[in-house]
């Protein structure tokens, strides 16, 4: 992206920002400035009898990033993992409300989960190689899917994705070799390869960069900036700064409450909430 | 020889030994400042220093005492009876501790036996006392010396902290250095055994006929290829059976059930891992091998009631819960972080298991299928019931076969002479069968272990 078309962006931002506001506040989102992605209103979790989130209302952007910032449990992993209905893998947890991915409802029992999670790949917070080779991690996804009709087409696919995650220079020599013998940064960036092989319009990072040093923190946000172009992008973090660096629209949550959601950068210098403000000022959290 | 006294005087000594070096070291305390360890310290530590020597004299006592005392009898004895040597001298020497031990003898005693008797009498009374007074002194003079020592700057607590690791580590040594003794027994005897019957003969004939030593018609003839086809047989069918379903039962435990299911399945499983062998081995015999005859005399396959296939289905029974508990431990240690990127991939649940689980647990999985094997080959009650004990070279399942391990049982019970061919043998075989264990056991923990550093 430019840097004409980013401040652009940024400019759009903040113009609409009251705007977005004050439709989130009216809990019926409307289309008509930035195309959203996803739709998520009044999503209620509870595990067993304890509730985790209380009616969070969120749209989520096409092609661009945004973040969920808060402090430890306030429920932002949760809501992410809603997205492709990660949570019906744990047992106890319930999920009311709406979410709307292109207008499908997600939790419609009609859905194929199967097919919605091959839409909305999901990053984790450790990088989870499988104990296979560099080659296989990124070509099972496809061969799950039936993405590849032949040997060449899987390959192209894989050094494709390899290629959008940036670790194809680093690794075009050891496809052959096992996954989990590279370092973490490159294995995140394997793992983000996994997920793009599938070709997904959604990708989910719940805070991708927190068991990595600073080098590979700052190579993965490089390639977060560039995955925008093509796919959407809701990452999970504890770093402000890096909520502030890497995404367009921040969303802060704080105790299973939606506090503030809005342009990043009007959450970091003009919070409409009282919270916020002492939030991303390290007042708490 | 009163061990309650002894018993008596060391618990004594223990209290007392404690109770001086916690009251002295409390004693010191006051006035100087501060102790180095606490008062339970320094009176454990006392009384592990006057315990020890008079512990390592009893045991000296122990290891020797009988020896000792078979030397005195022999010392006793009319040279004319120990000239004999052999099973007379032993039997002299038998009746002579008896006679001593006031239980009395078959017969009447001979004038030369009651007063060899009368001799050990007065000897045992001698040492004994011997004995009681040694370690009281040694009890007496190491507790004066441990009193010594306690001082506030005495690092009691370090002291006893390595003696404890001493005491711990002559713990482990007593297995293994039973392991050892075991197989030493085995190899001494399996080596009188190859005295009688080549190796060559032994581990490639295919003829199992030992005859009986009693009938004393030679030595017949000791082929262990029946046997062992029999064992392998009978593992292989057992293991046909456990494999899948305990395999299945574990991945349906570990990735699928509920956590009320599982708490309810899984003990129910155990259950089955505590059943007595015998009780398995009646439920061959009266249920399951008349069920395969009849079922095969319905299709036209003659099985027989007593059979390899019998014993291999009710060991394979036997052996589920072994396969699904430890592949279950081992499938539940693949991280879920794994599971949740395939799933997170759009992977169904099988899809994950197949491609992601599985493969990351084959190798536990190996050792766990080898570890059940072993136990396998070493099972006897199910075979000693259910297989028909026919030590014969073939190929059919629904034929009775034999193994090592039934051989062994029959080799040994009876009126057994120990020293022909007829009951060593039983000695080779369990050699054998202890050689096989120990190569499975031993790639199973390696397999085993090289999957866990993976992980953790």
């Amino acid at each position: 992206m430019t840097h004409n078309q980013e401040t652009e962006t940024a400019a759009m931002n903040m113009s609409s920002s009251q705007f977005v506001q004050d439709q989130l506040n009216a809990s019926e989102p409307r289309s008509n400035e930035m195309k959203t992605r996803v739709i998520a209103k009044d999503v209620n979790v509870f595990y067993g009898a304890k509730q985790a989130l209380f009616d969070v209302s969120v749209n989520v952007p096409d092609k661009a990033v945004i973040a969920f910032i808060g402090p430890s449990g306030c429920g932002k992993s949760t809501f992410l993992r809603c997205l492709n209905r990660m949570n019906d893998t744990i047992e106890g947890c319930r999920v009311e409300g709406e979410i709307r991915l292109d207008g499908q409802d997600v939790y419609d029992p009609k859905i194929d989960v199967v097919e919605l999670r091959a839409r909305v790949g999901m990053v984790f917070q450790k990088p989870n190689p499988f104990p296979k080779s560099i080659f296989e991690n990124v070509a099972y996804g496809p061969k799950i899917h039936g993405l590849a009709s032949n040997k060449t087409e899987l390959e192209e696919i894989v050094v494709t994705s390899l290629k959008k995650a940036g670790l194809f220079e680093e690794v075009k020599d050891r496809l052959r070799e096992p996954g989990t013998g590279l370092s973490g940064g490159q294995q995140q960036r394997l793992c983000i390869a996994r997920a793009i092989a599938v070709s997904p319009e959604v990708i989910l990072m719940d805070e991708p960069c927190s068991a990595l040093d600073p080098i590979a923190t700052a190579k993965i946000e490089e390639l977060i900036d560039e995955l925008r172009a093509n796919f959407t992008i809701a990452i999970v973090t504890h770093s402000m700064q890096q909520a502030a660096r890497v995404s367009q629209r921040t969303a802060f949550f704080h105790l299973g409450v939606l506090v503030e959601e809005g342009p990043t950068e009007q959450i970091f210098t003009a919070p409409s909430d009282k919270r916020t403000q002492d939030y991303v000022t390290g007042r708490f959290g | 020889m009163n061990s309650l006294t002894i018993a008596a005087l060391l618990l004594v000594f223990l209290g007392l030994a404690y109770q001086q070096g916690w009251s002295l070291s409390r004693r010191l305390a006051t006035p100087q400042g501060s102790l180095h360890s606490r008062p339970v310290y320094h009176g454990s530590l006392v009384a592990i220093w006057t315990l020890a020597p008079a512990l390592l004299v009893l045991a000296l006592w122990a290891l020797f005492g009988s020896t000792a005392s078979r030397a005195f009898i022999i010392a006793n004895l009319p040279a004319e009876i120990v000239d004999q040597g052999g099973p007379a001298l032993q039997s002299a020497i038998q009746r002579v501790r008896q006679i001593a031990s006031g239980f009395g003898v078959a017969g009447d005693a001979q004038p030369y036996e009651a007063a060899a008797g009368q001799a050990l009498r007065q000897f045992q009374v001698i040492t004994s006392a011997t004995v009681l007074a040694a370690i009281t002194a040694f009890a007496a003079v190491s507790l004066y010396f441990a009193r010594r020592r306690v001082a506030p700057e005495l690092r009691a607590r370090n002291e006893v902290e390595r003696l404890v690791s001493y005491l711990l580590l002559a713990c482990s040594a007593v297995a293994v250095l039973t392991t050892l003794g075991i197989v030493l027994s085995l190899v001494f005897e399996a080596a009188r055994f190859f005295t009688f019957v080549s190796p060559v003969d032994f581990f490639f004939g295919t003829v199992w006929n030992p005859r009986f030593s009693t009938t004393g018609s030679g030595s017949g003839e000791y082929g262990l290829l029946p046997l062992l086809w029999g064992t392998v047989m009978v593992a292989a069918i057992a293991m046909f059976v456990a494999l899948p379903i305990g395999l299945m039962t574990a991945i349906y435990l570990s990735q699928y059930a509920r956590p009320r299911v599982r708490n309810v399945v899984k003990p129910v499983i155990e259950i089955l891992a505590g059943i007595p062998t015998i009780v398995y081995g009646f439920f061959a015999l009266v249920t399951v091998g008349p069920f395969l005859a009849s079922a095969g005399a319905a299709v036209g396959i003659d099985i027989r009631a007593t059979s390899a296939l019998t014993a291999g289905i009710v060991m394979g029974i036997m052996i589920i819960p072994f396969i699904s508990s430890l592949s279950d431990d081992i499938l539940r240690q693949v991280p879920r972080a794994m599971i949740d990127g395939s799933i997170g991939l759009g992977a169904t649940r099988s899809e994950t298991i197949k491609r992601v689980v599985l493969p990351a647990a084959l190798p536990g999985i190996v050792g766990a299928f080898l570890l059940a094997v072993s136990r396998a080959i070493g099972e006897t009650m199910i075979v000693v019931l259910a297989a028909g004990n026919s030590p014969f070279l073939r190929a059919n399942p629904g034929e009775p076969i034999s193994t090592v391990t039934v051989t062994i049982v029959n080799q040994l019970t009876g009126d057994q002479d120990f020293a022909s061919p007829q009951s060593l043998v039983a000695f080779a075989l369990g050699l054998t069968l202890f050689v096989m264990t120990l190569f499975l056991n031993m790639a199973a923990l390696y397999i085993v272990r090289r999957f866990r550093e993976q992980y953790e």
